[in-house]
C-alpha cells in the first residue's frame, strides 16, 4: 500500500510499502495491505514503517500526536512534525 | 536588495506550496468525519458569546523598507477597533497581539494592552513557533479571557498585490456540510466526538500558520516591489543631477573662456 506522511511544513515520506505501525490514542495498532477505510487520531510517539513482509527493513519517525486516514489502500499520516529517527537501531 | 527579496519571495512561497497538501488533507478528514455525524463535539469552538472582550492579532514585519506594508496593517487594525470595538476599547477591553517587530512597537508605543510572547515569530518562522502563538489565542478564547479573536493580515496573492483581509479566528463559522458522493464507512479511532476534538485545534493551528506564511510572503512581496520602485525613483534623479552637473560644468567652462578671450584681447589692445 502507498503511504505518505505529511507535516504542515512538508511532505515527509511517500512510498510503497508493506504495512505500518502507529501510536494509536488507545494503544499501538497496525495497518497492513488492504485494510478498511480507518480515520483515528494518533498520540505522540514513534511510527513504525515496514519496508518489506519479513520485517527487516524498517524505519522510524518521531511524530508529536496527529491523524491517519485509510482508504482505497492508502495510508495517509499528519502530524504536526515528524522527524525521521537514526536508522542504527533494529528490532 | 530588489534580487534579495525576490530570492526570499521564491522561498517564502514555497512554504506555502509545501503546507497546501497538509491544509488540504485536514479539511478532507473533517467532511469524512462529519458526513454522517450528529453529535455535539467541537460545539465549544463555535458557540457565539457575547462580545465583551476582543484580541486582535496583527501579522506585520521585523524590518521596513517594504512601502506602506506595515502602515497598512496597522492601520487597518485601528480601524477595527475605533468602528466595531469602540465600546470594548473604551472598557479597555481589547487586547492585540502584534506579530513583528513592526507592529509590536507601535502598539507597545501607543499602549494597546499588548500580548507581547509572539512578536518574535519571524526570527526563527517554524510551525512550532506558529503553533505556540496558535494556542495561545485559543488556549484564552477557551478561558474566557476573550470571546472574539480576529486576524488581520495580507493575503498573498502576487509579488504585486497583496490583499489587506481581517479574518474571524475564533469562535469558528461551522462549514457548510459538503455532501460528498462517495459515502465510506470509516471506522472511526478512538471515535468520531474524540476526533473532532483533536482536528479542530489541528485545523486552527494550520489556519494561523498559513496566516503567517501569506504574511511572510506579502512582505518580500510588498518589499520587491519598493525597492523596485525605489531604484527607479534613483535612476530619475541621477538622470536629472548629471544634466545639472553637466549645466553647471560647461557655465563654469564658458566663464572661464571668456574670461581667458577678454583678457588676451585687452592685452592686445
Amino acid at each position: 500500500m502507498l503511504l505518505e506522511i505529511y507535516t504542515p511544513e512538508r511532505k515527509v515520506f511517500e512510498g510503497e510499502v508493506y504495512g505500518v505501525q502507529m501510536p494509536g490514542l488507545d494503544g499501538l495498532f497496525e495497518v497492513l495491505n488492504g485494510h478498511a477505510p480507518l480515520i483515528a487520531a494518533l498520540a505522540k510517539g514513534r511510527v513504525k514503517i515496514l519496508q518489506h513482509a519479513d520485517q527487516r527493513e524498517v524505519c522510524f519517525y518521531q511524530i508529536s500526536g496527529g491523524f491517519v486516514e485509510v482508504l482505497h489502500n492508502q495510508a495517509t499520516i499528519l502530524a504536526e512534525s515528524a522527524v525521521a529517527e537514526p536508522q542504527a537501531h533494529s528490532e | 536588495m530588489k534580487m534579495v527579496s525576490a530570492a526570499k519571495l521564491r522561498r517564502a512561497q514555497d512554504a506555502i506550496i509545501q503546507m497546501r497538501p497538509y491544509a488540504r488533507k485536514l479539511q478532507e478528514l473533517l467532511q469524512h468525519i462529519v458526513q454522517n455525524y450528529q453529535g455535539d463535539a467541537g460545539r465549544k469552538y463555535i458557540t457565539k458569546r457575547p462580545v465583551e472582550k476582543v484580541l486582535i492579532v496583527v501579522i506585520t514585519s521585523d524590518r521596513g523598507l517594504c512601502g506602506a506594508y506595515n502602515a497598512n496593517l496597522i492601520r487597518l487594525a485601528k480601524q477595527l477597533i475605533a468602528e466595531k470595538y469602540a465600546a470594548q476599547q473604551a472598557h479597555g477591553n481589547v487586547y492585540v497581539m502584534p506579530i513583528g517587530k513592526k507592529g509590536y512597537d507601535h502598539f507597545v508605543k501607543y499602549r494597546f494592552q499588548v500580548i507581547p510572547d509572539h512578536w518574535r515569530l519571524f526570527h526563527e518562522l517554524n510551525f512550532e513557533s506558529v503553533r505556540q502563538a496558535a494556542q495561545t489565542a485559543v488556549q484564552g478564547f477557551l478561558s474566557h479571557r476573550w470571546d472574539v479573536v480576529e486576524l488581520i493580515y495580507s493575503e498573498f496573492k502576487n509579488a504585486a498585490s497583496q490583499r489587506l483581509v481581517v479574518e474571524r479566528f475564533l469562535p469558528v463559522e461551522p462549514a457548510q456540510a459538503q455532501q460528498s458522493q462517495t459515502h465510506t464507512n470509516f471506522l472511526f479511532e478512538p471515535n468520531e466526538d474524540q476526533l473532532i476534538e483533536e482536528l479542530i485545534p489541528k485545523i486552527l493551528n494550520t489556519q494561523f500558520f498559513k496566516a503567517v506564511l501569506d504574511a511572510h510572503a506579502s512582505e518580500h512581496g510588498a518589499r520587491m516591489t519598493a525597492m523596485d520602485k525605489a531604484t527607479e525613483n534613483a535612476t530619475e534623479i541621477l538622470k536629472t543631477l548629471r544634466i545639472s552637473y553637466n549645466r553647471a560644468r560647461q557655465a563654469a567652462i564658458t566663464t572661464e573662456l571668456t574670461e581667458i578671450v577678454s583678457g588676451a584681447a585687452a592685452l592686445k589692445g
